[in-house]
């Protein structure tokens, strides 16, 4: 059924998937400098993915993450011969974090969020403007 | 028949299709970063156009109900019209078995979307993943469609005023 609520159901997917994506954001920056992990390999950058579904009328549709990926780009090599991680060449294998780009992620995310929450504001306006309809 | 529905009918139906223009430009904002999402809206003012026109034309009229004149004949006539107008036309309907009786649901004017009338929106510049999402643009006629959804309530809501004024003196 058409109707003025189903506005907040696809807003709401929408504002728990961003925080999803805030989640890995926030897990990729705090890991930038992790060289293990508990499977004894560098941390990896985790993306997630976004999948439209239907929600509400048949011609609406909220937002899914569909599944977190792991980047599976050319970890950082970074010179540390100290290191007890270290190859025989002195190199330490690091996270294939791109802090520039979890940055941007980071702002679009915040963003995104920020336009979810408005429409939900500007529906709920609207709802209750409509109660008051016929009230002298 | 019903002057006083029809009165407010065109309000109706306007804010009707402005709470699903509103729902699908909703859809479109949460999808501005899904991956191959193509942002999706319908023509308004044409719509409008046609639901209310469907609405003045008499074989527009929406499970109209049937009106059967007489009493006992009525009553023996009653399970072939509910037969014959299906379980769906005797929801949207009131059956009336009198000539007094008044029929709802005559005056509601058909605001289902179909998919030929929800287009894609064309975009002068897509982005790489495939999404069509302009989210200053749908921001835009977010805005635009939610102050024109409170005009026409402010409209109906002068409308009923003036009803009531005429009702009370």
């Amino acid at each position: 059924m058409p109707s003025l609520f189903n506005v907040f159901d696809i807003s709401g997917s929408a504002m728990s998937a961003q925080s999803l994506r805030m989640n890995t954001v926030a897990s990729n920056l705090a890991n930038a400098d992790s060289a293990t992990s508990a499977n004894g390999q560098p941390y990896k950058s985790k993306q997630v993915v976004f999948n439209a579904t239907s929600l509400g009328s048949p011609f609406s549709s909220g937002v899914a993450v569909q599944k977190v990926v792991e980047d599976n780009s050319a970890p950082r090599m970074v010179h540390n011969p100290e290191s007890p991680l270290a190859n025989e060449n002195g190199f330490v294998t690091m996270p294939n974090v791109n802090l520039t780009q979890e940055m941007v992620n980071m702002i679009s995310t915040s963003r995104a969020y920020q336009t979810n929450v408005e429409t939900m504001n500007a529906a709920k306006a609207m709802l209750q403007k409509t109660l008051t309809l016929g009230q002298n | 028949m019903n002057k006083l529905d029809a009165n407010f009918n065109f309000h109706q139906t306007a804010l009707n299709l402005r709470a699903q223009r509103q729902e699908l430009l909703a859809g479109n904002l949460a999808n501005a970063d899904t991956p191959n999402y193509k942002a999706r809206d319908f023509d308004f003012s044409a719509k409008l156009k046609d639901a209310v026109g469907k609405l003045a034309s008499p074989s527009g009229l929406l499970g109209a109900a049937a009106t059967v004149a007489g009493g006992a004949a009525s009553l023996a006539a009653l399970p072939a019209t509910l037969a014959a107008g299906g379980p769906v036309a005797a929801a949207k309907s009131l059956l009336t078995t009198a000539a007094a009786h008044m029929g709802l649901g005559k005056d509601q004017a058909d605001t289902t979307l179909t998919d030929s009338e929800v287009k894609y929106r064309a975009t002068p510049q897509g982005s790489v993943d495939g999404n069509t999402v302009d989210a200053d643009v749908e921001r835009n006629q977010f805005a635009d469609n939610a102050l024109r959804y409170e005009a026409s309530l402010t409209i109906l809501r002068n409308d009923i005023k003036d009803m009531m004024s005429a009702l009370q003196g």
